[in-house]
């Protein structure tokens, strides 16, 4: 009847004819499936006693929630650890923003030149493929472990993730409002603080916040690894050293806590945006 | 003081007529061909009261939540194989009111009597049959994007199937077959193996229509369905859907923006202001005085503007 | 006339205003700067200092000795189980998360307590910061495969449930509108609306994911001494430097591979 319809081999009416995007995302589904059962095979057991540490890991879950305390260290000193460690992100957060905001400048095609936008993403990519935790302690080389290594490694990270997201939200700005600007005899100063910052300062603000939450995380976890201060370091040593599960607990819960009010305040910021 | 209300008056009729420009109103008398087709043959008055009722809404309100009324003691009869539009400003309830009637917006109270029942409490299997029985169009065509025009259209037949046969695409030969054939009429044949996302808004919209007819439905309600349509192809789709109500007898339930379009392709229209049927005639009985009793009172200094 | 007038009067207070919340907000942000400095014990001169010295650090350690190139095939050996960890924490995670997202959107739960449930739980999962899920299963399941795999899958199943929400919610309300009004049942929305619809942008997802995961299980391994971070950290402490610029090199490349290879099935499914 219709010369458009196909049949398949049991001459029933095809309904659909995938196309090229549709067969690759199947068979990655497939293939990902695949690897990942294998995968498990392949992965190292060595040291491993699933039916010692399944019940103890549910043991130490159970001491941790359920009866967390602070064994080892004062209430006070606890919070003043979380103050070290958001201060620590705050830092990297705002001087990191601060950088960014030059960089995204040259980074936005609207606003830039080519070879400038595409020098400082493949810059920018290089940066980001190096963990945080690297970056730290490659820094503690040269400052030695603590803040200063710290910051300037987390800035690192936090650079390269906030460029690209001022760098998208400018490019974003109407065109039209530019040129209104540069018809008008405005300077590129003038652009960028009279038209760009002000039209995606709300955006600008939910993409910092959302780094300091995640910075608050990495200051955790440099706390924990590259001996950065703070309390993620007193998780390393009430669980590594101390072996105290309720401490662990309580500083866990802190931390949970910490994280879930940066987590709504950002939600909030990014609604709003 | 009274020039200073005078002067806030103003600026709020200016940004309400901006606000309606945006929602893309077109009010105007001038009788626009491309945007209004050829002037169609529709039923007279005595004709349309001559349609046996297929669903009449008795009662019907609608509160969102305590004091936001969008519905209001809404009363007014369906009748078989008619073309019925509804009219009014945006926020007067159309939407709402249309999505009343198969249920996707739970009324507050009233009763909606269709096929000898009061549909407005029924639940699961009564519900989705129910729902088999009314076709839906919608202004974003609401068509899943990355699937292919045909599976869009066979859609339509997954009200009459368990979750099971429907999950495994289980259409049988026949089913696939009526569809093409709706497929044809509408004139988008060539396209049933191409993805959604790569039509027209017109072509779009007539694989919504196929899905809807595709259900072998008794009421087809369009929401808006050419609020997003260039006139050429809003033409089309309410060329189609006219001709859906003359063949096959389907009563097309259609909201608005646009009156003179309401007027050329309707038998019967109802006018909706605030939540209230302010108007319920045949398309002669509009006139000035009414249009200004559906769309407020400041309609004169909308048309000056 | 008049309203020239109004306009301009209100243009001057907006200016003014202007001015004076932005002297606050540099005032405030400054202030903050200082009060987290002295916190930290942050100095900003030997902050900027320690940039040209790192710099010229890495640069002395390129030249890589015969001993040390010699270690490349552990190198290799650690990084590629660093990465099977990273892919297979995120695969398995994604599996859980479609289920939970389903259950947590506001577009496809089943109930109200069972979304507030699957919501609660992933946020717990993804606040929970790496480390210490890291650190809390060290000691139970010992210093193995298992350890980063757990650490990696719960982070990422947290952050996937939160994404795959998102995903879903925007992508699909109106073809589950649709759906619904032609009498359909629930699985079916999900079969034929939701998850056609979501699927490329939730593999997107994973694929971001899987980036991430490659860094965290670097310092997930430096604290469970397995994988290339173990090695790293290794090395660190023995103070060889050309085997640290070695690994972060290896590290560097691979996860520019996986990138790369990311971006193009990005342009092919989406």
């Amino acid at each position: 009847m219709q010369s458009t319809v196909e049949y398949d081999s049991n001459g029933s009416i095809k309904v659909s004819k995938p196309n090229r995007g549709q067969t690759i995302l199947k068979w990655l589904i497939i293939g990902s499936a695949i690897f990942t059962v294998v995968g498990f095979f392949l992965m190292d057991y060595t040291g491993l006693d699933l039916t010692q540490a399944i019940p103890m890991t549910i043991d130490n879950l159970g001491q941790m929630f359920l009866s967390p305390s602070l064994n080892n260290t004062t209430w006070s000193n606890a919070l003043w650890q979380v103050a070290v460690t958001l201060s620590l992100g705050f830092l990297a957060t705002i001087l990191g923003a601060i950088i960014s905001l030059f960089l995204a400048f040259g980074t936005a095609v609207n606003l830039s030149k080519p070879w400038l936008s595409n020098t400082i993403k493949a810059f920018i990519t290089v940066i980001r493929a190096v963990p945080t935790v690297l970056w730290v302690l490659i820094f503690a080389i040269a400052a030695g472990l603590g803040s200063v290594a710290a910051v300037i490694g987390m800035i690192f990270h936090s650079v390269a993730y906030l460029v690209k997201a001022y760098s998208e939200a400018f490019e974003e700005v109407d065109e039209g409002k530019i040129e209104a600007l540069r018809a008008s005899g405005a300077s590129y100063g003038h652009i960028l603080f009279q038209v760009i910052v002000p039209q995606t300062k709300s955006y600008l603000i939910s993409w910092t916040f959302l780094r300091f939450e995640i910075n608050f995380g990495v200051a955790v976890a440099m706390g924990a690894a590259a001996g950065a201060g703070g309390i993620g370091y007193e998780l390393f040593m009430s669980s590594s050293f101390y072996y105290d599960m309720q401490e662990v607990g309580a500083i866990t819960l802190i931390i949970l806590v910490v994280a879930i009010i940066l987590e709504l305040i950002a939600n909030r910021l990014k609604v709003s945006a | 003081m009274a020039v200073d209300n005078k002067l806030k008056e103003e600026q709020k009729t200016k940004t309400d007529f901006n606000k309606k420009a945006t929602d893309d109103v077109l009010i105007s008398f001038d009788e626009d061909p491309e945007v209004t087709g050829e002037t169609v043959e529709v039923a007279s008055k005595e004709e349309v009261k001559q349609m046996p009722v297929i669903m009449s809404i008795e009662n019907l309100n609608k509160e969102y939540s305590k004091g936001k009324t969008v519905l209001k003691d809404v009363n007014f009869d369906i009748k078989k194989g008619e073309l019925l539009s509804i009219i009014g400003p945006s926020g007067a309830g159309k939407s709402t009111l249309l999505r009343s009637i198969n249920r996707m917006i739970e009324p507050t109270s009233g009763k909606i009597d269709f096929d000898n029942k009061n549909i407005t409490k029924i639940k699961g299997k009564e519900l989705r049959k129910m729902r088999t029985n009314i076709g839906m169009i919608f202004q974003h065509y609401n068509l899943v994007d990355r699937l292919s025009v045909f599976e869009n259209v066979l859609h339509g037949t997954l009200g009459y199937k368990n979750s099971i046969q429907g999950i495994f695409s289980m259409y049988t030969e026949s089913e696939k077959e009526e569809a093409l054939d709706i497929i044809t009429e509408l004139g988008i044949q060539d396209h049933i193996y191409k993805r959604c996302d790569e039509l027209s808004g017109g072509q779009k919209q007539r694989v919504g229509i196929a899905r809807a007819l595709v259900q072998k439905p008794k009421i087809i309600l369009c929401d808006e369905p050419i609020a997003s349509l260039d006139p050429s192809s809003s033409r089309i789709i309410m060329e189609h859907l006219r001709k859906i109500c003359n063949e096959k007898g389907i009563t097309v339930i259609v909201n608005l923006h646009q009156v003179d379009v309401a007027k050329n392709y309707s038998d019967r229209i109802i006018g909706l202001n605030s939540g209230e049927v302010v108007f319920n005639g045949h398309p002669n009985e509009i006139n000035k005085e009414v249009i200004q009793k559906i769309y407020g009172t400041d309609f004169d200094d909308l048309i000056m503007e | 006339m008049r309203q020239t007038q109004t306009i301009n009067a209100k243009d001057i207070n907006i200016i003014q205003k202007k001015n004076l919340m932005l002297l606050l907000t540099v005032v405030i942000i400054v202030g903050l700067i200082m009060l987290a400095s002295y916190i930290t014990e942050y100095n900003h001169v030997d902050g900027i200092l320690s940039i040209p010295a790192a710099i010229s650090w890495m640069a002395s350690n390129l030249m890589f000795s015969q001993s040390t190139l010699a270690n490349l095939g552990s190198v290799l050996r650690l990084l590629w189980e660093t990465v099977l960890i990273s892919i297979v924490a995120t695969t398995t995670a994604s599996v859980f998360a479609i289920v939970f997202a389903l259950m947590g959107s506001s577009l496809t739960y089943l109930n109200k307590p069972l979304m507030y449930l699957a919501k609660i739980i992933a946020s717990i999962s993804r606040n929970i910061p790496v480390v210490a899920w890291a650190l809390i299963l060290v000691i139970s399941f010992g210093t193995n495969s298992m350890t980063g795999f757990l650490a990696l899958f719960f982070g990422s199943f947290g952050f996937l449930v939160r994404a795959f929400i998102e995903t879903i919610d925007e992508g699909s309300r109106d073809s589950v509108e649709a759906l619904n009004a032609t009498g359909a049942t629930y699985w079916h929305t999900i079969f034929k609306a939701v998850l056609p619809g979501s699927m490329p942008q939730m593999f997107s997802w994973i694929l971001f994911m899987i980036e991430t995961n490659i860094r965290s299980a670097t310092l997930v391994g430096l604290l469970t001494g397995t994988g290339i971070g173990y090695l790293f950290d290794l090395y660190y402490k023995q103070l060889n430097y050309e085997m640290v610029t070695l690994i972060t090199l290896a590290i560097v490349l691979a996860v520019l591979i996986i990138e790369a290879i990311s971006n193009i099935i990005r342009r092919e499914i989406l």
